[in-house]
């Protein structure tokens, strides 16, 4: 099986809300919080998938990340969980784009690596919400794709998906090669090992620039954009909230049992 | 040719419209109104669309039907097919979508199979009056923030979060024309299978339906906790929901996670027992009429958005409300 994983890097999305800051004056930049960035959690369940692929029924698995200023240790995770190389699309004229410039310069780095039998992306990224990706990738490639996993085996040279619904979950068999998105009901990802993060210190990264890859920088990146962001702000929240306390905690409970009846709410 | 119209992209469950359709009828009637054109409708399955695609022309102009034996369950690549085809006749200037297990997956690569684009899960729409695009305000950030949008290429795809427009009692014209599209597409373009689907729903009132929910976070610790809340939720007659964590770790179901990535609710009462409030929590739950919140700290987030607070071990807390609660109720 050869199989490539595409992840990004993000804000820590479950850095406490109070910390996250739009600059008002910046128009459409989102300000760096001050909370060390991560791997897109659903990015990392991705990379987990491919890894039990390989652990059933071996492989390699490629690593893709795009962004700018890519810090080495979070983007060289997925080395260290199990992954074999990373790639890494970084420079300016990548970022700052929609899901369709980005699924686009991924596309081609894909093409680079030649041929494939499973892409994974996460399901969305935790900072666009946006979950569009994966889909222009599996577009431009003519690739059959299933989004929302929470399971995926290979059998009999096929590809079995349970994808997650509203009520429960569907199990879809799928030619090779297909693009699949990874969901958090797939489970945790495994811990890198000692000797993995020993392996992905060592490992370099490999960097394709736009023109390494035959990108035409009016394609990708903002420049090739098909959406544009007008407006960007943080919604206020006026706290209305009323306390309800007692002489212990049991009192507190039946104080709000009180309190709901009053407000007609039981 | 120029791109004219709202066009919605209609579910049907148990050959009916479903309730996010009703959403999207609302919503694409009064951007159609706004624009001055027509509103049209996709209705697409194997051959249980009739009934609903008559329902859907009493309040559209025009309903766009493909029915076709590779329509019966869902997969990207007939449906995409689906989407394509019937753009190609009608032209929209916009296509709206729910924001559902399959508008989530077919809206992206609708679009990007027709050249243009799709802005996901948004929660409010508007018409430009400058140059009659579409705007699209969207949750970024799990919701820290809130981004409006615009594209730049025809039809303006978006998918609309589930329970985030009023559904707004839709006059009936019984005007609209019903207008049978032939897909004609090759079976062996089609590379999926379903090979089965598992319903995982729960006893009781569904979590979409409840007027009462309790939901728990990770602070009850594990699956005894939710036991409680299950009796409580008896009690009020709802439904018992949970945060990421509480199904992450296996202590309920998946299909019971409120979020971002799992359901909207928007029940009377939500009652959040060790929930700390993250965005991402809220966005399932924020519809709520009433949100209560039990929690140990102060300073948790889940507060701003509630109504009453208790500050408190739920462990203390909640029998003190149950027993009350009973009493007040005369049991
Ligand atoms: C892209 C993305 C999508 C996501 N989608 C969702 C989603 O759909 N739904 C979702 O829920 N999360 C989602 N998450 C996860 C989310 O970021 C949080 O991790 C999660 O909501 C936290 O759940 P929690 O409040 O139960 O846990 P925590 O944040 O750990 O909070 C536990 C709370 O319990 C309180 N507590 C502990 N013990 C007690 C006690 N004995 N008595 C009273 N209070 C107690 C604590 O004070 C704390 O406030 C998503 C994350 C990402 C990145």
């Amino acid at each position: 099986m050869k199989m490539i994983v595409c992840v990004k890097q993000v804000l820590d999305p479950e850095a406490p809300p109070t910390k996250f800051k739009i600059d008002p004056n910046a128009y459409n930049v989102l300000m760096p919080s001050d909370a060390a960035p991560v791997l897109s959690p659903f990015d990392e369940q991705a990379v987990e998938a491919a890894l039990r692929i390989k652990d059933a029924n071996g492989g390699t698995i490629s690593v893709i990340s795009l962004g700018a200023n890519l810090q080495r240790d979070v983007v060289k995770k997925p080395l260290s969980m199990g992954a074999d190389e990373l790639i890494l699309l970084e420079d300016p004229a990548y970022v700052d784009g929609d899901s369709w410039s980005t699924g686009y310069a991924l596309a081609a780095a894909i093409k680079k690596l030649g041929q494939f039998d499973l892409i994974f992306c996460g399901r969305q990224a935790a900072d666009s919400d946006s979950g569009q990706v994966g889909a222009a990738i599996a577009e431009i490639l003519g690739l059959t794709q299933v989004t929302v996993a929470r399971k995926v085996e290979v059998m009999d040279g096929k590809v079995r998906v349970e994808r997650v619904t509203a009520d429960g979950y569907e199990t879809i068999e799928a030619a090779l090669p297909a693009l699949i998105t990874v969901s958090n009901e797939l489970g945790e990802p495994r811990y890198a090992t000692i000797k993995g993060i020993i392996e992905a210190k060592r490992k370099e990264p490999i960097v394709w620039k736009p023109g390494d890859i035959g990108l035409d920088t009016f394609k990708i990146g903002a420049a090739g954009s098909r959406t544009r962001m007008v407006k960007v702000y943080q919604p206020v929240h006026v706290s209305k909230c009323e306390m309800v306390a007692g002489a212990n905690e049991e009192d507190a409970g039946k104080n709000l049992a009180k309190k709901m009846a009053e407000a007609r709410l039981l | 040719m120029e791109n004219k119209g709202v066009m919605i992209f209609a579910e049907v469950t148990d050959g009916k419209l479903s309730p996010i359709t009703r959403e999207l009828l609302g919503a694409g009637r009064k951007l159609a109104n706004d624009l001055g054109e027509e509103l049209s409708a996709i209705i697409a399955g194997s051959g249980v669309v009739s009934t609903a695609a008559k329902i859907a022309a009493g309040v559209t102009d025009k309903v766009y039907v493909v029915d076709d034996p590779l329509l019966k369950d869902y997969c990207t690549e007939a449906y995409a097919a689906v989407v394509e085809k019937v753009c190609q006749i009608a032209h929209p200037r916009i296509l709206l979508m729910g924001h559902t297990t399959i508008g989530s997956d077919l809206a992206p690569r609708a679009a990007f199979r027709m050249g243009t684009a799709a802005k996901t899960d948004c929660i409010a729409l508007d018409i430009d009056d400058m140059n009659k695009q579409l705007l699209v305000t969207k949750p970024i950030f799990g919701g820290n923030a809130l981004a409006v949008f615009t594209m730049e290429t025809f039809p303006q795809v978006a998918t609309i979060r589930v329970k985030s427009m009023t559904t707004q009692a839709v006059e009936s014209t019984g005007k609209g024309e019903i207008i049978e599209v032939a897909l004609g597409l090759d079976p062996a373009a089609v590379k999926t299978t379903v090979l089965q689907k598992v319903v995982a729903e729960n006893e009781g009132v569904k979590l979409e339906d409840a007027s009462v929910i309790i939901t728990g976070g990770r602070g009850m610790g594990g699956p005894e906790g939710f036991k409680q809340l299950e009796e409580l939720a008896k009690l009020l007659k709802g439904a018992v929901g949970a945060s990421r964590p509480a199904c992450d770790n296996g202590w309920v179901k998946d299909i019971m996670q409120i979020g971002l990535t799992g359901k909207i609710v928007s029940p009377d009462v939500y009652i959040a027992v060790a929930v700390s409030g993250t965005t991402q929590h809220l966005a399932g739950c924020s519809g709520a009429r009433n949100i209560i919140a039990i929690n140990k700290d102060p300073d948790a987030n889940i507060f701003t958005e509630a109504r009453f607070g208790v500050v408190g071990d739920w462990k203390k807390v909640l029998p003190g409300f149950e027993a009350e609660v009973k009493k007040l109720m005369g049991k």
